[in-house]
């Protein structure tokens, strides 16, 4: 059993809530109490049954209003998977609450409605979730029993679709349609309604999905977060490396590069809890404890000697902004990049993307809360970095106010330059 | 190619020790606020995991009402012995006798609000900058939204709408002197999870969390242990019933539920069945308070 992570994102009126709703419920993740008090509140649905929508809003606000505003997390678990749900708002203003949400997901589901078809919205939570790097989309067209569950309806929407797709980066799209409200091909198949769609379901579809493949095992990366000296008289020489693999693996007897001081060692042994371990890969936490007695401490990252890898301190990043105050050319900020914080400047801002269409808009000169942009960082200090493209785990990082302390942008990096 | 496969807990653990590490990277006094309860017992291993054989970067930090169950005090004790590592107490009792604070009374009287006083006092007495504490998301519905580094202010207050964005695992710790982090690294951890860790693990918990024979109060249809503690009315029956805790805290307010699983497979048997025949036990008082509530909106409005 592992673990999917997913995003859902959606507007008012597109079904999001009815479809997570509908997950819960037929998964039996919903408790008794959860039940009674939407059962209590006395709104129901179309067909007098309970409105699943209600089961996701949590704050007061978004009851009454009718819409999220927050990223709000979710738990089920079948036999074969257990999931977690980054349940995130749809409108452009919530823009950034989408990003933060799909920064940790595998697959995004985004919701086309039937009679609608492909809209403004489609596009850009395709898009978003593209710039995100998720390997999977699955596109729902919902609300297939409103348009009589008709073939030639859904295959119109699919083509419209793969013609707008084509600019994405994602590695897998798959097409389900569904009522969510009726439960047509969420958990249960569709045989009596669309005799004519042969795919599966959209929960058989998130219990399939090849995850494991999703972890970079390819590039070695492993940020030093902390070091354990217990300084014992049984462990007195111990030093171990405590942090995560977050790609690639490592085990007893690599060559590795200690970045960004570029020391060379080899690995002695590779542990977890004072338990020596054959192998680490991502996304492992453990301790790694070297032959030679180099200077390591937080912020530092050991990698493997054969790749060859080198710091840089100059990037060019596409970066979600993420607060009220407009971000400027020359803006000075703190960069944090797994376990290393360094000063940075923000020397020119390149385009902004239009997150509807993909295009690039020219002359911008500040971004705004929301917009994201494709930017030229310099850093303060050398970091070892990846392309967000070919390494998602090494490739983010975030922007911190220097004396607010919010965070205030998301970065990804684009371009390196040695 | 050979196959590289992590199992959904260790997947789990792998992010909360990622998280401990975090905090002991990024922080310079940091605590782990032990309560006794099955989470905070994870917590302790996680924490083995994190940082042997070195000690642990932070205290465990008990905050004390003066009613928890014995057994959970004698545990913590013990735990915290075999480990060797540090445990701060603080006692409930002594804050309300320094500031004079007032006892609630009454039938629901409880010192589990009082504690939020000792911790606050706690927090500054020592300077903690960040709290790592067992709350999971599953738990309720504000809580879903909260991060895993959840900034506070200096009165403690979380501010939904001041919450930092949290991508990646990539967390911001950095706060002004006064504020203070409190930190979940089972924010993504049901409580089925927990259980299934709890008996991977093969950890030892205080026995009240199996079933064993006590003296309850029937109170709003939950059974309540009885004790010296709790506010007992004339007409209160005392029934002698087998029990198990399903989460441990204060006794004022921690209901047991009727169980007869004696060992971990037993308890995640009857959490699985809960689903469906908690419904029947639980659904009148629900229903009862949910519509109350809701009436009394409804009241208001029109």
């Amino acid at each position: 059993m592992d673990i999917l992570r997913f995003i859902t994102a959606g507007n008012v009126d597109d079904g999001k809530s009815t479809l997570i709703g509908r997950l819960l419920y037929d998964t039996k993740q919903i408790f008794a109490d959860q039940l009674e008090a939407i059962e209590s509140s006395g709104r129901l649905n179309e067909d007098g049954q309970v409105d699943l929508s209600l089961l996701t809003d949590g704050l007061k606000a978004e009851r009454e209003q009718g819409i999220t505003i927050d990223v709000a997390y979710k738990y089920f678990s079948t036999e074969k998977r257990k999931f977690i749900i980054a349940d995130a708002p749809g409108h452009i203003q919530y823009t950034r609450n989408m990003v933060t949400g799909a920064s940790n997901s595998n697959l995004s589901i985004i919701l086309v409605d039937a009679r609608k078809g492909v809209q403004e919205q489609t596009r850009r939570h395709s898009i978003i979730s593209s710039l995100l790097g998720i390997p999977h989309l699955v596109i729902c067209i919902n609300k297939m029993d409103l348009v009589g569950y008709e073939e030639q309806v859904y295959n119109q929407i699919v083509e419209d679709y793969k013609q707008f797709a084509k600019k994405l980066r994602a590695k897998e799209i798959t097409f389900i349609p569904v009522s969510a409200l009726k439960g047509d091909n969420i958990v249960e198949g569709s045989e009596l309604t669309m005799p004519w769609y042969k795919g599966p379901s959209l929960l058989e579809h998130l219990e399939q999905v090849p995850v494991s493949q999703d972890f970079n095992l390819e590039d070695a990366r492993f940020p030093v977060q902390y070091v354990i000296r217990p300084l014992t008289a049984e462990h007195h020489d111990y030093r171990g490396y405590a942090g995560k693999v977050i790609s690639g693996t490592y085990k007893a007897g690599d060559k590795v590069t200690v970045q960004p001081s570029g020391q060379t060692s080899t690995i002695k042994s590779v542990e977890l809890g004072g338990q020596v371990l054959e192998e680490a890969f991502a996304p492992m936490s453990v301790v790694l404890q070297l032959e030679d007695d180099v200077d390591i401490s937080r912020g530092d990252m050991i990698v493997k000697a054969a790749e060859n890898l080198e710091v840089a301190q100059e990037f060019e990043a596409e970066v979600c902004w993420m607060h009220n105050k407009a971000l400027k050319p020359g803006a000075k900020l703190l960069l944090r990049h797994n376990s290393t914080e360094t000063r940075c400047v923000v020397r020119n801002i390149d385009y902004k993307i239009d997150i509807n269409t993909l295009d690039h808009l020219e002359d911008v000169d500040q971004i705004q809360l929301n917009d994201i942009c494709r930017v030229q960082i310099k850093a303060a200090s050398p970091l070892l970095l990846d392309k967000y493209a070919d390494n998602r785990a090494n490739g983010g990082f975030i922007l911190v106010d220097e004396t607010s302390f919010a965070t205030v942008g998301a970065g990804m990096v684009a371009e390196i330059e040695y | 190619m050979t196959k590289r496969y992590l199992d959904y807990l260790d997947q789990l653990e792998a992010e909360a020790i990622h998280i401990m590490r975090e905090v002991a990277g990024q922080f310079e006094k940091p605590a782990l606020l032990f309560s006794g309860g099955k989470d905070s017992i994870t917590l302790v291993r996680l924490a083995e995991k994190a940082f042997r054989p070195g000690k642990f970067p932070f205290p465990l930090v008990h905050i004390d009402t003066g009613h928890n169950f014995p057994e959970a005090i004698r545990y913590r004790d013990e735990l915290a012995e075999r480990l060797g590592e540090k445990l701060i107490v603080r006692n409930v009792e002594d804050t309300i006798k320094r500031k004079s604070l007032s006892e609630p009374k009454g039938r629901y009287a409880s010192r589990n609000a009082l504690q939020t006083h000792t911790l606050l006092e706690t927090i500054e007495e020592f300077g903690f900058d960040a709290c790592i504490g067992g709350a999971r998301r599953d738990e309720e519905k504000a809580r879903a939204k909260e991060r895993i580094f959840s900034v506070r202010d200096e009165f403690g207050q979380w501010d939904p709408k001041r919450q930092r964005p949290e991508l990646w695992n990539i967390y911001n710790g950095r706060v002004h002197k006064g504020e203070n982090v409190r930190v979940f690294p089972i924010s993504n951890w049901t409580e089925l999870d927990v259980w299934n860790y709890i008996k991977r693990e093969e950890i030892e918990l205080p026995n009240i969390y199996y079933t064993h024979e006590r003296e309850c109060l029937v109170r709003d249809g939950k059974l309540m242990a009885w004790s010296d503690f709790i506010f007992q009315e004339p007409d209160d029956v005392v029934v002698k019933k087998q029990v198990r805790f399903r989460t441990v805290g204060d006794m004022t307010c921690t209901a047991a539920v009727e169980s007869i699983a004696h060992d971990i497979d037993g308890v995640i048997a009857e959490i699985l069945e809960s689903k469906i025949s908690e419904r029947g036990a639980t659904r009148i008082d629900d229903k009862l308070s949910e519509t109350a509530m809701e009436d009394r909106k409804k009241g208001g409005y029109f």
